[in-house]
């Protein structure tokens, strides 16, 4: 007699009596999980594929769906928690590695809900950033030890090239495969509209989004893929890919199934090949080597495009940080253990990598402590989720942020974290035609374009707290924070003082 | 137009070539990085040893090599043709995704890593000698042929030849006995298969001055990947 | 508890409050200036007054005056000004001078008593030229090798505290009201072709001598006006370069600023200004070309070195001066004049009181340095 390896569902869904049984629920979800049935005439559900991503519950016109909680879970076990027993049952009888999507949602500590943000009073004045200028205006690059001047004395403009952002927020790379042609293409248009960058991810430039190369930073990873001179030219800046902070040290595998028609030509590879990224550049295995690799994309480019070297945030961060600082890179990006992924083994995006707060904390100060913060920008992401998050990083140090899931949420999504499934039903992590088009690509930059319209606002709102009216004398001003219900050790690394000190 | 790389900064003498319109003669390069970086006309020849990322991402043109080259020769390149008189380092044409690389004597490790092709663009490389261990690691497309002559002793590549690769074909001259990773196989070449290759040993014999019925007297192997053998992790929606 | 305000002894607050250094601490003051384009030398006399009449800008906790061209027949040598609290520490300071330094002459600084400056330290001058074959092997320069050796006693030597390093010039301040300062150190009786002066107004500190302003390095000297919203920021980004912001003021950072621009990296002064104060990208992109690039250059170059806040500063230096104000002018500012002499307070008022046939007054705006400078050698 088999075991059942039965999971109880998490979720279930409700359904009212003012259903009109429209179908409009069946059509909708793309897990199969509405269904109707003939023998009683009603929509029945089958809660066992629900993933609760909302999107009935958006969609019915009669509000007639609801989601809850199962609640039929195993017995209460404050160490064999549910999602634990669960992973063995799937472990057990399918012998495959548990696979998530997104960030790590497990109860570490969030730091940026810990340290709180000052404002001035009485002894010097803080701002109104709606009347006067406040400004958010950000150059990521390296910058020259010292000034040249000419035979005249005139200074002369030794300046590497630099990134200038309108705000120091960027969205992150997202591969087109892991994400939508029309979430690529909203994320494009936003941020030419907003003067700030999105990121190809490392499955290359679809042909018609050469067009934003102004804004874009192309990405090259292990695999190589899409990548060639066009591609290298095509774009504002080229990020090399050395980790993600989801999953630090495991490479990427998009299986041949996935690999159809415009990915396939972007990837530049045949459809239905597997695109493999192992997580090691195999021509990088010391500092010396992604020097190389960094001098021979801007060799390539004429050194007209700024370098970023992107890794996740792992235990010996500051030291990997100086060694990227000392490598000819203009800009290192730091991505933190939340930070969100379309898919990564459940055990590596759980317990693999730090906080980016600390890691952001402790780089910046060592960068400093060698004398070497100036030669390159600090940009960081990983569950940066509003704009005090985004001062908060400056404020440690960082010179932008990236942005990827918060950029998801505004263009649909509901966080159920079923990426790896390709059946995202609000068209953002799917490349299946039907769901696609539900992203209307206009609306969704207009969207991404108000959360950061939002957050500049929010940010210029805190920075004129403060009484600071450029978002320069904010970066690194550690001053400006204060640790809530941190200990010695922990306020010691993000080097800010407990409130009330 | 002759540039002497003596005493030069790499980045001087690359930018030497990048802005001149004419076909450009290196001497003394003493191992200059990044020699013809993505070139895409004209011819680059170099008299010496040339250093580390030697036509990186060429996309069309020449570069031509009298002496040894160093490690990531044609690294993600397009297009285009790298000639080596000699030997060259580990990591030959990473990524290549187009274009020709002729190699007259040794390549060292990972030779044709990540090499790949698509539509029109099959890549190349062909080394006359033998090469070091992961030759074609990650390989998912392209030709990589082996000729394995005057190796003496020496295996025609070292171990783990193959590891990971997902597409495309390496030929082998007369290899001997060749430890392969299990998710590929080697057989030999079919007559179709010896017709194809045929003109880029014709095109090796003809820039190294040998005898093409020589090297073609011999028996050819082929490596490729078991079909839906790739090394796959297993995953379960958590 | 003691109050701030009052001028309880040190070692008393000691035990309940923090010192500079130990803590930050955010002051408004008064300042001003005074040069002659001529390099006439003038008394300290006119600048005492000034600071008289903004007696209310200062609270009684700190005052202080820097003076160029005062040291005419030692003028090639460092000018070290020396507070000590004991004996020991000039002792033990002593020693580490002969060790690096030819002492060319050490006396104590001639003072005043009044009843208005309690709590008095050893105040020492010494004229120093470094020892030639340390300098050479250490292959820094004279002047960082100077820089070096008064961050060294002032960051391990107990109770020494050098307040003046540079050449034909001298910084003179103590916990007082600035025209008391003055009076205490007989500044009507110093003559020097251009003087800074400072009154303190520390919302918290007990107040220290070290803490008064003017602070130097060298022959930069810098009185401020402010409170400053980029500190860490500045100061975060300026310690990479070997500064160590012991005081924790704003002056202290700006100063350290003004040296890595000016002496290390060979700015002028308005270019220094150009990055302190950098215009808004607003106000950039409506110049000229040329201009355009020149000043997103310097803002870009040195971003963390953007000061915001409110400042408005003096910076005292070898033949000259240079005002500026925050680039919102946050804190006010006038520049007057009269024959050969410039002058520059937070009160016009306080020019009339220096000279009292000053006019053509100017009210710079935010982010122009005003810089006036003494024609020919001084």
């Amino acid at each position: 007699m088999p075991i059942p390896s039965v999971i109880y569902p998490e979720y279930e869904v409700v359904r009212y009596d003012r259903c009109t049984r429209c179908g409009r629920c069946i059509r909708e979800c793309a897990n199969g999980v509405h269904y109707f049935s003939p023998d009683k005439k009603m929509v029945l559900s089958d809660d066992t594929k629900c993933v609760d991503c909302l999107r009935c519950i958006a969609q019915c016109p009669e509000h007639a769906i609801k989601i809850v909680k199962s609640g039929c879970t195993f017995r209460d076990n404050a160490n064999w928690r549910p999602g634990i027993i669960g992973g063995i049952i799937k472990e057990a009888s399918t012998g495959g590695v548990l696979l998530s999507s997104m960030g790590n949602p497990e109860p570490y500590p969030v730091y940026w809900d810990k340290i709180v943000i000052n404002a001035s009073q009485v002894t010097n004045p803080s701002i109104d950033p709606l009347r006067e200028p406040m400004e958010t205006r950000v150059f990521l690059g390296k910058k020259p030890d010292s000034i040249e001047r000419d035979e005249n004395g005139k200074i002369i403009d030794n300046l590497p090239p630099q990134l200038e952002l309108s705000m120091p927020v960027m969205f992150s790379a997202m591969s087109y495969g892991s994400i939508s042609y029309n979430a690529h293409s909203a994320l494009a248009q936003a941020a030419e509209e907003i003067g700030t960058f999105y990121n190809t991810g490392e499955g290359g430039l679809h042909e018609d989004f050469y067009k934003y190369g102004n804004n874009t930073i192309v990405q090259v990873a292990s695999g190589r893929f899409g990548v060639w001179r066009g591609y290298l030219e095509g774009g504002a800046a080229i990020e090399i890919k050395m980790g993600q902070g989801a999953k630090p040290g495991i490479g990427g595998h998009l299986p041949g199934a996935k690999i159809v028609g415009d990915i396939s030509r972007t990837r530049m590879i045949p459809e239905g090949t597997d695109a493999v990224s192992p997580a090691p550049h195999h021509d990088i295995y010391s500092i010396e080597d992604l020097r190389q690799l960094v001098v021979s994309l801007k060799e390539a480019t004429g050194y007209t495009k700024p370098v970023i070297v992107k890794v996740a945030s792992v235990h010996n961060i500051s030291a990997i940080a100086s060694g990227i600082a000392r490598s000819g890179a203009d800009i290192i990006a730091i991505d933190g253990f939340r930070g969100g992924t379309g898919a990564a083994p459940t055990a590596i995006r759980d317990n693999v990598g730090i906080p980016v707060e600390l890691a952001l904390a402790a780089v910046d100060q060592r960068l400093r402590d060698e004398g070497i913060r100036n030669n390159c920008s600090l940009v960081v992401g990983g569950s940066i989720r509003s704009a005090s998050d985004v001062v908060k990083a400056i404020a440690l140090g960082a010179d932008a942020v990236y942005i990827a899931t918060a950029a998801l949420i505004a263009l649909g999504c509901h966080l159920c974290r079923n990426c790896q499934s390709g059946r995202c039903c609000w068209g953002i992590a799917t490349q299946r035609p039907d769901l696609v088009e539900r992203l209307d690509i206009a609306e969704g930059k207009v969207r991404l374009v108000n959360l950061l319209e939002a957050w500049k606002g929010e940010i210029k709102e805190m920075m004129g707290g403060m009484g600071i009216n450029s978002i320069e004398a904010l970066r690194g001003n550690r001053l400006m924070l204060r640790g809530i219900g941190l200990n010695e050790k922990e306020l010691s690394i993000l080097g800010i003082q407990h409130a009330g000190e | 137009m002759i540039v002497d790389a003596q005493n030069r900064d790499y980045r001087e003498v690359n930018e030497i070539i990048r802005s001149s319109k004419e076909n450009i003669e290196v001497i003394n390069p003493l191992g200059q990085r990044f020699l013809g970086a993505g070139l895409r006309e004209r011819r680059v020849n170099v008299y010496g040893i040339a250093g580390n990322a030697l036509g990186c991402y060429l996309d069309g043109g020449t570069v031509e090599v009298f002496g040894d080259a160093q490690d990531a020769v044609g690294d993600t390149m397009n297009s285009g043709r790298i000639i080596i008189h000699g030997s060259t380092g580990d990591a030959l044409g990473y990524a290549m995704r187009g274009g020709r690389i002729y190699v007259e004597k040794n390549a060292g490790y990972r030779a044709g890593i990540h090499m790949k092709a698509y539509g029109d663009k099959c890549p190349v490389i062909v080394i006359g000698g033998r090469t070091g261990s992961f030759l074609g690691e990650y390989q998912a497309g392209g030709l990589i042929i082996v000729l394995g002559l005057d190796r003496g002793e020496y295996p025609i590549s070292g171990y783990f030849t193959a590891a990971g690769m997902y597409g495309g074909r390496i030929f082998l001259r007369d290899p001997g006995e060749v430890l392969l990773q299990k998710e590929v196989e080697m057989r030999s070449a079919e007559k179709e298969e010896m017709e194809e290759i045929k003109e880029h040993i014709s095109e090796w014999c003809t820039l190294f001055h040998m005898d093409e019925e020589k090297v073609l007297d011999a028996p050819f192997y082929v490596v490729s990947p078991k079909k839906g053998d790739t090394p796959r992790q297993k995953y379960v929606a958590n | 508890m003691p109050m701030c305000g009052t001028r309880d002894p040190i070692y008393f607050l000691g035990a309940f409050m923090r010192l500079e250094g130990e803590v930050r601490i955010p002051s408004g003051c008064a300042i001003s200036a005074a040069i002659s384009r001529k390099g006439r030398l003038f008394t300290g006399e006119a600048m005492i007054k000034a600071m008289e009449t903004m007696h209310e800008r200062s609270n009684g906790l700190g005052g202080g005056f820097a003076a160029y061209g005062i040291y005419p027949e030692y003028k090639d040598y460092y000018a070290f000004h020396v507070f000590f609290t004991d004996r020991e520490a000039r002792k033990e300071t002593e020693a580490f001078l002969k060790d690096r330094f030819e002492v060319v002459d050490s006396s104590v600084i001639a003072t005043r008593t009044i009843p208005e400056i309690t709590d008095v330290p050893l105040i020492w001058r010494y004229f120093l030229s470094p020892l030639r074959s340390i300098v050479e092997r250490e292959m820094i320069g004279e002047d960082e090798y100077t820089v070096r050796a008064v961050t060294r006693i002032n960051s391990t030597i107990n109770g020494a505290y050098v307040f003046s390093s540079g050449k034909n010039m001298g910084t003179f301040k103590a916990v007082g009201y600035p025209e008391d300062v003055g009076k205490f150190y007989r500044i009507d009786e110093i003559e020097g072709y251009s003087w800074t002066a400072h009154g303190r107004y520390p919302t918290n500190t007990p107040g220290w001598w070290g803490g008064a302003h003017p602070f130097s390095l060298l022959d930069f000297s810098v009185v401020h006006n402010g409170e400053i919203s980029s500190y860490d920021a500045n100061r975060r980004f300026v310690e990479m370069f070997g500064y160590r912001c012991s005081l924790q003021t704003d002056t202290e950072v700006i100063t350290y600023i003004l040296d890595y621009l000016i002496r290390r990296q060979g700015l002028t002064p308005e270019e220094s200004a150009n990055v302190i104060a950098a215009p808004f990208w607003s106000t950039i992109e409506r110049k000229s070309e040329e201009e355009r690039k020149r000043l997103t250059y310097l803002r870009t170059l040195y971003s963390s070195l953007l000061i915001t806040g409110p400042f408005s500063i003096v910076l005292g230096f070898t033949g000259g001066i240079m005002a500026l104000n925050d680039r919102l002018k946050l804190r006010s500012m006038v520049v007057g004049e009269h024959n050969d002499m410039v002058y520059v307070a937070s009160e016009e008022a306080a020019v009339l009181a220096a000279d009292r046939n000053a006019g053509s007054f100017y009210f710079p705006m935010g982010g122009e340095p005003v810089v006036v400078k003494v024609e020919g050698e001084v």
